[in-house]
């Protein structure tokens, strides 16, 4: 690992003005990255770090802010989840298995239980791929890691890649799970900046690769996730998360799908929310696939119909075109089985 | 060893401090070198080089310790403190053998700075049996059961295992299996390792 200038953030204002400092000084990025990051759990940072993928100059350790971040707060309007609550806080959190299932199996299915215990939930929606050309510094080739150098994966072993939201430059898989849930859930992130707070539509934070893969969401220099927010739903009670993958348990989803329904006394689909995991580079919601329910008995047929819309758009290369027919039948199984929820 | 800043607690003369004693005095120059760095407070003198104070209670211990800033927890643990209980494995995160308890949460302490754990309560393997030497229940669980071969990833699955059953995951074998997931064992002793922490969960319990 290479050297850095460690510093601890007593507050969140100090925190990002440490980071607009780091940056002031170094203005460089290196491997496409602003020179300076925040540490919390460091669960994907300190392992980027050690693969040399990541190089900052600069840590601002947060995990001083945690009693200030981490609070979860459930009303009848709204779940409020400080950021720098753990994984492992929020899965086990009996109120939001309740209510918000999606939410808790979402964190449940993802990582190990030691990386629950230390990820914070604002780092987890930060992580980055595994695409391997990313991760391993031999391959030169990647336009995340090293902004023009091309892409090592369009030609190489592309199994894990997505096959929605890639662009010719870059089709490295975004691969959290709780991602997918907030999408599904309409959440709201609370930002702190350098210029104050400001909240933005979770499905906003992340940026599709298109021709600059190395920026991956719109967060700005110095800003810090201090807070998600889940407006309470009709449908949020009637939720799933569906993750398929090579490995039973610890391991990346091929493919996965945060699915709510409001569904009618009379068995009509009034509200569908459906975001996929492990086969795009963002977390992806399927709208297209969501009207397609609307006023629908949900039975295995309509799932189906809706989950081929899901992958309308899906590109396949040369190793993952098997993630289209998995990830179709992983939506239709999620639909089918939160329709038969009780709530 | 100079990094130690409080000396001398060590129970008593390791295999690995015998060995790194009875090395090569090639060794000598590099800790020379690190006892003449200044211990920099980094609020003040942002120098990456520079050794950073970090407080640990380690089984029960405290300990002042001056690490290069890139020093894990789990390097703290091994190479610091002289406490080679917690394994290296994969040193990413990936197999559990570095498993202790930070705050009494299970931990990967290879993927934890040692200047993010400053001020925290440390456990390790080493702390883990009582002080007159009777086995934590768990220990003569993974006995009792044949719960090992090589032995590697044994401390990792330990503790891992104490933390799961107190976290209350260990109800049943998918439960157990399911929240021991992050505990790779390369001599596939999982049958094993499931009925050990079968047994210690109800005395642990009780």
């Amino acid at each position: 690992m290479r050297p850095f200038v460690y510093e601890r953030a007593a507050t969140s204002e100090v925190a990002t003005q440490a980071i607009r400092a780091g940056i002031a000084t170094d203005t460089a990025p290196r491997q496409g990255r602003y020179p300076a990051e925040f540490l919390a759990g460091g669960t994907n940072l300190l392992d980027l770090m050690k693969l040399d993928v990541m190089q900052p100059a600069k840590l601002i350790d947060i995990t001083g802010l945690t009693q200030a971040h981490s609070a979860i707060l459930v009303s009848p309007q709204a779940l409020r989840l400080g950021a720098l609550a753990k994984m492992s806080a929020v899965a086990d959190h009996p109120e939001i298995i309740k209510n918000f299932p999606v939410v808790a199996q979402s964190l449940t299915l993802a990582a190990s239980a030691q990386l629950r215990n230390m990820a914070s939930i604002g780092g987890n929606v930060l992580q980055r791929t595994r695409c391997s050309y990313f991760r391993d510094t031999s391959w030169s080739a990647c336009n995340k890691r090293n902004p023009g150098s091309g892409c090592a994966a369009l030609d190489g072993y592309n199994r894990g890649h997505a096959v929605l939201g890639a662009s010719k430059d870059c089709i490295a898989t975004y691969p959290g799970d709780f991602a997918q849930a907030l999408m599904a859930l309409d959440a709201v992130v609370t930002v702190l900046g350098p210029d104050g707070t400001r909240t933005v539509p979770f499905s906003d934070l992340h940026r599709a690769p298109g021709s600059t893969p190395n920026v991956e969401t719109t967060l700005r220099p110095g800003d810090v996730i201090t807070a998600f927010v889940i407006p309470a739903a009709t449908w949020m009670r009637r939720s799933l998360y569906m993750k398929i993958r090579d490995r039973q348990s610890y391991q990346f989803a091929l493919a996965s799908a945060a699915v709510a329904l409001d569904i009618d006394d009379g068995g009509l689909v009034r509200q569908a929310r459906i975001a996929l995991g492990g086969v795009a580079t963002v977390p992806w919601r399927a709208r297209d696939a969501e009207a397609a329910l609307v006023g629908k008995k949900l039975d295995p047929q309509t799932a189906e119909s809706a989950a081929r819309l899901a992958f309308g758009g899906a590109a396949p290369r040369e190793h993952n075109a098997f993630k289209i027919a998995l990830g179709q039948k992983t939506v239709t199984r999620a639909l089918v089985q939160a329709a038969t929820l009780e709530v | 060893m100079p990094e130690h800043l409080d000396g001398d607690d060590k129970p008593s003369v390791s295999r690995r401090r015998f060995l790194g004693a009875t090395a090569s005095t090639a060794a000598l120059p590099f800790m020379g070198a690190s006892a003449a760095r200044a211990v920099a407070d980094p609020a003040v003198k942002p120098d990456p080089g520079a050794l950073l104070n970090v407080s640990l209670t380690i089984n029960g211990k405290d300990h002042r310790l001056g690490l290069d800033v890139r020093t894990t927890l789990l390097d703290a643990l091994r190479d610091h403190v002289g406490l080679t209980g917690s394994k290296k494995g994969c040193d990413h995160g990936q197999c559990g053998a570095c498993t202790v308890h930070v705050d009494g949460q299970r931990t990967l302490s290879c993927l934890t700075l040692a200047a993010s754990a400053h001020g925290r309560v440390i456990e390790t393997i080493e702390g883990l049996a009582s002080t007159d030497g009777k086995l934590h229940p768990m220990q003569q669980a993974f006995i009792d059961n044949d719960a090992f071969q090589c032995g590697y990833c044994t401390p990792g699955q330990i503790m891992s295992a104490v933390g799961c059953v107190k976290e209350g995951h260990a109800d049943n074998d998918d439960a157990i299996r399911e929240y021991m997931s992050g505990n790779l064992c390369r001599c596939a002793a999982y049958p094993n390792i499931v009925a050990a922490i079968n047994q210690a969960k109800t005395q642990m319990e009780g």
